[in-house]
């Protein structure tokens, strides 16, 4: 088979030309195999991750795994627990998530209401870096500020504290992804409900947000599964492995001293003993179906608003 | 349902757009007077000089080229330039015979009085009736909307199609449904004017065909004014057609919208007074 000369004018079809040919596209194939090869990577970086907490956790979720949630911590491995942890950890997403409406107005300000001036854009730049600036940082300013300052409100070392630092650590992902959200809805409907004579403030009740709310939550998500598992800002802030004192007093709880699943994994992990082997796997375990579970209740919400919205 | 809380379609609207106890006379000939306009995007003056009228229930068609004006200018007459934040508006826009772009004047409240019809539908994510009850629940009626929504849908002609389904969502509509839905959304809330911004260009010819009907059902209660880039749709539907062109500002090496001139529809396109409409209507250009 000969190809035809580019200058010959053929009229005849070679049917030949048109056969798919083997080899043809090798860099698209190699390109493709790479794609195949970083899924299944990933697939079991993710696998091997999974498979060494449920691995690690075994013992203890077959033999008490009801009083290891249940118990607080303890120098006795037989007996130690992750009640208080879970406690802190769900107090401090509660106190997160109390903040949301705030990130979310000030995501709607910034997106509607300010105008394009370079104190807007300094501030949009300013939330941005904030997102990047390491969890750490914020536990130097939890501790400056709430435990040490405003030690009179907070009461310092305290899982008020705790709670507001992280609040203010994961507030930029909050402010960002509500932006986004908000920036995505289309300008046919704010056209639209304009045209029928909304003011502003309708048109962002009744269309902008509710257009936006599936975004929302996808950002408020993010943000939540972040605040349970961090750990370094709790421990600048004076979180602790766990404690002997207030136990049921809603105030004395919110008032005395804290700890998180993640202060629980990091002190289970530090035990050399054999006997302390399972703790932190199964520690984590309970972190990751907490965060399982939020995830799963927004991902409910958002399919509701959606389908109510008739997308 | 009580009676004396249904809705009746005052005959004759009286414009009431600023908070003070200014009342303009009725019924004039003209619902619009335009002189001056120049309508700038930033640096770009996008529209230069024009002067036109607008009369009480007629269509008033404006054609032209793209890039001509023509949008721009409609989208002064309920203050819609507004969302533009870099748009600006220079010269007079007579509503009847208030200035539009007076500072007493609620761009709200010209929007409930001047509705607008978009290029592209775009109905609301919600129920058929939501979108056509959107607009009385922003203008304050409370209440049982059923009778607006039902008197709107059925001057838009979509009643019967979608009176079994007035709650599954505008969006599983065909797009001449939409559209339709969008002119029974604008005319649920009472308007005096219907702006329509190239209402078919996105619709095929059945459904083109019959927003065009409908315009011809609906004309002797509203002034319609429609921007068309398709000649035929002018010729068939208006009163009254306006051709804007494009010109190059030699000042400023930048293409600025003109009104060539506004006549009858019938002498725009059978005798214009101004070659480039000739040239324009009869196909030699643009």
């Amino acid at each position: 088979m000969t190809a035809p000369s580019p200058s010959t004018r053929t009229r005849t079809v070679d049917l030949d030309a048109l056969r798919a040919r083997r080899g043809a596209d090798v860099p698209g194939q190699l390109f493709f195999g790479l794609l195949v090869l970083a899924v299944v990577v990933a697939f079991a970086m993710v696998g091997s991750v999974f498979w060494s907490v449920v691995d690690g956790a075994s013992d203890i979720v077959t033999e008490r795994f009801w009083d290891f949630l249940s118990s607080p911590s303890s120098s006795d491995p037989g007996k130690a627990g992750v009640a208080q942890g879970i406690r802190g950890s769900l107090l401090i997403a509660l106190i997160v998530m109390m903040t949301f409406p705030i990130g979310v107005a000030a995501a709607i300000y910034l997106e509607e209401y300010a105008e394009d001036t370079w104190a807007a854009r300094l501030i949009q730049v300013t939330v941005r870096n904030l997102a990047g600036v390491p969890s750490i940082v914020y536990g130097l300013l939890g501790l400056a500020v709430f435990v040490q300052a405003l030690r009179g409100i907070t009461g310092g070392s305290t899982v008020i504290s705790g709670g507001i630092t992280i609040a203010i650590l994961v507030l930029p992902v909050v402010v960002i992804t509500s932006g986004e959200a908000v920036r995505a809805v289309p300008g046919s409907l704010r056209e639209g409900a304009y045209g029928l004579g909304a003011t502003k403030w309708e048109v962002i009740r009744t269309q902008i947000f509710p257009a936006a709310l599936p975004g929302i939550l996808t950002g408020t998500v993010l943000a939540v599964g972040r605040a349970l598992g961090e750990a370094a800002p709790l421990l600048v802030i004076g979180a602790v492995a766990f404690y002997t004192t207030g136990n049921n007093d809603f105030l004395e709880q919110m008032q005395g001293a804290f700890t998180a699943l993640p202060m629980n994994i990091a002190n289970f992990a530090k035990e050399p003993a054999e006997s302390w082997r399972g703790h932190a796997a199964t520690a984590s375990l309970v972190l990751l179906i907490l965060v399982f579970v939020v995830n799963l209740g927004a991902i409910v919400a958002r399919a509701r608003i959606s389908k109510k919205l008739g997308n | 349902m009580v009676m004396s809380e249904s809705v009746v379609r005052p005959t004759v609207a009286t414009p009431t757009l600023t908070a003070g106890e200014e009342s303009a006379p009725v019924g004039g000939a003209d619902v619009f007077t335009v002189r001056d306009l120049n309508v700038y995007y930033g640096d770009l003056r996008a529209v230069a000089d024009v002067n036109l009228d607008v009369r009480e229930r007629q269509i008033t068609a404006f054609i032209g080229p793209s890039g001509c004006g023509k949008s721009t200018v409609l989208r002064c007459f309920n203050r819609m330039n507004d969302l533009i934040d870099i748009a600006r508006v220079e010269g007079t826009v007579l509503y009847h015979d208030i200035d539009l772009y007076d500072a007493q004047v609620d761009p709200v409240a010209v929007r409930r009085r001047i509705g607008m019809v978009f290029q592209k539908p775009n109905p609301f994510p919600k129920s058929i009736y939501e979108n056509v009850a959107y607009g009385p629940k922003v203008a304050g009626q409370k209440g049982n909307l059923d009778e607006v929504v039902e008197r709107s849908l059925r001057s838009a002609g979509l009643w019967e199609e979608v009176k079994d389904r007035l709650d599954s969502s505008a969006l599983g509509m065909s797009g001449g449904q939409q559209q339709r839905l969008c002119i029974a959304r604008a005319i649920a809330v009472n308007p005096d004017v219907l702006l329509m911004d190239e209402p078919c260009s996105a619709l095929d010819p059945i459904a083109t065909g019959r927003i065009e009907e409908l315009m011809k059902e609906i004309q002797n209660e509203y002034t319609i004014v429609i921007v068309t880039h398709n000649m035929q749709q002018a010729a068939r539907v208006s009163d009254r057609t306006a051709f804007f062109t494009a010109e190059l500002d030699e000042s400023t090496g930048q293409r600025r919208g003109k009104l060539v001139e506004l006549d009858d529809t019938g002498t725009i396109f059978a005798n214009p007074a101004d070659e480039r409409t000739e040239a324009y209507v009869t196909g030699r250009f643009g």
